[in-house]
C-alpha cells in the first residue's frame, strides 16, 4: 500500500523467538549472580537462592490464572449498562 | 501579605477563569504561563510562611508552607505545567480552562493550614474535575461525571461534618495530625479515604477517568487521588489500619486490570494499586515509610501522567484505546511508543527508573517494622504492576500482532510534554538525592545497593518470562470486548433498578392517592353546596334570639375554659 507496509525487525517470528530466547538467558544470568552478589535480606526469607525469580514467575502465573477465573464472574457484553 | 505570599493555587484559579475570555489565539499561552508564575511564587515562598485570614469570626490559615505541603504543591503545579503543554492544541470548550481551575485549587488545598479552607478547594477540585469529564461531550461522559460528582461531593460533606465535629471536640479547626480516636477523625478519614480510592470506595476512578477526553483523562490522573494521599499523610500518618488498607488496595485492582479491555481504564486500576502502595507508607507512620509515600506520590503523578498521555495520543491518532482494536502502533507511533515504554519502566520500578526509588522506601519499612505478609502481598502486587502495566499497556497499543492501523505520529507538543515527564521520570531514578531533598522528614535510605538492584531485576524479569511463557502458550486471556462488573454494578445495576422500581412504586401510588383525592374533593364539594349553598343550613336568615342564645352559650363555654 505505502511506505509503511515495509518490513520490520519484529515482523518476523524468528526475531521474537530471539527476544523471547535472550530473556530466559538474561533471567538465568541474574539468577547466578545471587552466588556472586552479598545480600541484604528485607525480609526473613527473602535471602533464599533465587526467591525473588520464583515469586515474580509464580505470582505472575497466579494472577494471570485468578483473572481468568475472575473474567467468569464478572464478564459482561460492552453495551450492558447502555440497554436501559 | 506580599505577591509572592498569595497561595500559588489562586494564580492558577485566575488564569482558569480568564482564559475563556481572552483572545483564543492566546488561551494556550496564559495556560502554559500560569504555572511557571505560580512555580516562582513557590520558589519565593519564604520558609515556613504563614498567611491567615480572619473570616466569620475564625481564623483561616490560607497558606502553611512546610516540607509536605511544599513537595505536593511543586508536584501539582509540574502537572499543571504538562497538562498545559500536552493539551496545547485544546483551545475551545470548557476542558482547558476547567483544568486550571482543578489544578489550582488542588494546589491550594494542600497549602490550606485549616479545615474550612481544606474544605472550600476540595469542593472546588470536585466541581472542576468533574467540568473536565464532561468536556469530553458524550452522553456516557455525561453519566460517569455525574456519578463521580456526587461521591466527590459526598467526601467533602463527610470533610465538613468531621471539620465541624473537629471544632466541636477541640476548639480548633487547625488541620494537623487528627488520628483515629473521634468521631472527628472516623468522618475525616472517610472523606479522605474517598478520594484516595479505598476499597468500595474506589469506583468513580476506574468509571469516570476513561471516559474523559484524551487531555481530559491526564489532567484527572494527577490531583485528585494524590490530594487525598496528601490529607492522609497530613492527618492520619501513623494510623495502623490504613497498612491493611492499603495492602488491599495493592492487590485487588490488578486482577481487574489483567482482563480489562479499555487501556485507559487499566491505568485507572492501576492508579489505585499505586495508591495503595502510598496508604500503606502512611499507616506505617515511620520517617522512612511517610517519605515514600510523598516521594511515591510525586513519582507516580509524573509516570502515570506519562502513561496516560502517551494512551491519549493513541486515541487521538486512532480513535480508540481498546486492547483489541491496537497493536503494531510502534510503527506509526515510534516515539509515543517509547515514551511509554519510559512510563512503564518507572511504574513498574526498573533500576534508573522512578518508581525504583521511591516505591522501595515503603516496602523497605514495611519490612523493618516486621510486617512480613503484608510485605509479601506488596511484592506480589509489585510483580502484579510490572504485569498489567509495564507489559500489557505497551505492548498490546504498540507491539502484539500488527491491527494494520497506519497513523501520523503524535501532534509535536503532545511529544514535548511526553518528553518532559520521561525526563524527570528518568531523572528522579538516576538523581534521587534531588527528590529525596524535599521530603518531610529526614532520609536515611539509599536505594541503589547491588543486592536491590539484582533482587528486583530478578523480579521483574521473570514476571515478563511468565508473561512470554503464557502468551506463547496460549493461557494469557485474549483481550476481549466487555465490560467488566466492579463495585459500581451496586449502584449503576441495584441501585439503578431500585430506584427506578421505587419511582414506579411512587407513581402506581401517585395514581391511586390522585384517584382517592379527587373523589374526596367532589364529596367535600358536595357537603359544602349542601351546608353553605343558597338553601344550606348556614345561609339561612337566622332569628335574633336564635343568636343571643349561642353567644350566650360561647361565652359559657369561655368561662368554663377559663377556670378550669
Amino acid at each position: 500500500m505505502n511506505a509503511d507496509d515495509k518490513r520490520y525487525w519484529l515482523d518476523d517470528p524468528r526475531n521474537v523467538t530471539t527476544v523471547y530466547r535472550g530473556l530466559w538467558a538474561f533471567g538465568i544470568a541474574l539468577l547466578l549472580l545471587d552466588f556472586v552478589v552479598h545480600r541484604h535480606a528485607e525480609a526473613d526469607f527473602d535471602g533464599v537462592f533465587g526467591f525473588y525469580g520464583v515469586y515474580g514467575f509464580v505470582a505472575c502465573v497466579a494472577l494471570v490464572l485468578a483473572a481468568k477465573l475472575l473474567r467468569r464472574g464478572v464478564m459482561r457484553p460492552e453495551d450492558y449498562y447502555d440497554d436501559r | 501579605m506580599t505577591i509572592a505570599e498569595l497561595p500559588a493555587g489562586l494564580t492558577l484559579i485566575a488564569a482558569g477563569l480568564a482564559a475563556p475570555l481572552v483572545p483564543r489565539a492566546w488561551r494556550g499561552a496564559l495556560l502554559l504561563a500560569a504555572p511557571l508564575a505560580a512555580f516562582a511564587q513557590l520558589l519565593a515562598l519564604p520558609a515556613a510562611a504563614h498567611v491567615a485570614v480572619e473570616a466569620f469570626g475564625v481564623t483561616l490559615q490560607l497558606v502553611r508552607a512546610d516540607k509536605l505541603s511544599l513537595a505536593f504543591g511543586y508536584i501539582f503545579v509540574i502537572a499543571a505545567f504538562l497538562n498545559a503543554l500536552y493539551g496545547w492544541h485544546v483551545r475551545d470548550g470548557a476542558e482547558q480552562p476547567a483544568a486550571m481551575v482543578y489544578a489550582g485549587a488542588a494546589v491550594a488545598a494542600v497549602f490550606a493550614g485549616d479545615l474550612l479552607t481544606l474544605f472550600v478547594f476540595w469542593e472546588l477540585t470536585a466541581v472542576a474535575s468533574a467540568v473536565v469529564v464532561w468536556a469530553q461531550g458524550s452522553k456516557r461522559a455525561y453519566g460517569a461525571g455525574l456519578r463521580y460528582l456526587v461521591i466527590q461531593l459526598a467526601s467533602g460533606m463527610l470533610l465538613a461534618a468531621g471539620a465541624v465535629l473537629r471544632y466541636a471536640e477541640t476548639g480548633s479547626l487547625a488541620f494537623d495530625l487528627v488520628g483515629l480516636g473521634t468521631p472527628a477523625g472516623a468522618l475525616l478519614l472517610l472523606a479522605f479515604g474517598i478520594k484516595c480510592a479505598f476499597p468500595l470506595l474506589h469506583n468513580w476512578l476506574q468509571d469516570a477517568y476513561p471516559e474523559a477526553s484524551a487531555t481530559g483523562t491526564v489532567v484527572l490522573s494527577a490531583f485528585t487521588t494524590k490530594l487525598g494521599i496528601y490529607a492522609l499523610a497530613r492527618g492520619f500518618a501513623g494510623t495502623e489500619m490504613l497498612i491493611w488498607i492499603g495492602t488491599l488496595m495493592t492487590a485487588f485492582p490488578i486482577f481487574y486490570a489483567v482482563i480489562e479491555n479499555d487501556l485507559r481504564r487499566v491505568l485507572a486500576y492501576s492508579v489505585n494499586n499505586q495508591l495503595g502502595f502510598m496508604v500503606v507508607g502512611i499507616g506505617l507512620g515511620t520517617d522512612l515509610g511517610v517519605n515514600g509515600a510523598v516521594a511515591h506520590a510525586f513519582a507516580d503523578i509524573l509516570f502515570k501522567a506519562l502513561l496516560f498521555m502517551s494512551m491519549g495520543a493513541v486515541l487521538l491518532r486512532t480513535g480508540t484505546v481498546k486492547g483489541t482494536d491496537l497493536g503494531g502502533l510502534y510503527k506509526s507511533m515510534p516515539w509515543t511508543a517509547g515514551f511509554c515504554i519510559v512510563g512503564a519502566a518507572s511504574i513498574s520500578a526498573f533500576p534508573l527508573f522512578s518508581g525504583f526509588v521511591t516505591k522501595s522506601m515503603i516496602m523497605f519499612s514495611a519490612a523493618q517494622q516486621g510486617y512480613a505478609w503484608e510485605w509479601l502481598v506488596l511484592l506480589f502486587a509489585s510483580a502484579g504492576v510490572f504485569h498489567h502495566a509495564g507489559i500489557k499497556i505497551p505492548f498490546f497499543a504498540f507491539f502484539a500482532h500488527d491491527a494494520g492501523i497506519r497513523c501520523k505520529e503524535a501532534p509535536g507538543h503532545m511529544l514535548a510534554a511526553m518528553a518532559l515527564a520521561a525526563l524527570l521520570c528518568i531523572g528522579i531514578g538516576t538523581f534521587p538525592a534531588a527528590l529525596y531533598a524535599l521530603l518531610p522528614r529526614a532520609v536515611d535510605y539509599t536505594p541503589y545497593t547491588a543486592s536491590h538492584v539484582l533482587s528486583q531485576l530478578q523480579l521483574l524479569v521473570f514476571s515478563a518470562l511468565a508473561f512470554s511463557v503464557l502468551m506463547r502458550t496460549g493461557i494469557y486471556p485474549p483481550e476481549k470486548r466487555s465490560v467488566n462488573l466492579d463495585f459500581d454494578w451496586t449502584y449503576r445495576r441495584v441501585g439503578a433498578r431500585l430506584a427506578a422500581g421505587a419511582a414506579t412504586a411512587l407513581a402506581m401510588f401517585n395514581a391511586a392517592a390522585g384517584a382517592g383525592l379527587r373523589a374526596g374533593v367532589r364529596r367535600a364539594g358536595g357537603w359544602l353546596q349542601a351546608v353553605h349553598g343558597a338553601d344550606g343550613v348556614l345561609a339561612r336568615t337566622w332569628s335574633t334570639g336564635g343568636m343571643a342564645l349561642w353567644v350566650a352559650l360561647m361565652l359559657a363555654g369561655y368561662l368554663l375554659v377559663v377556670y378550669l
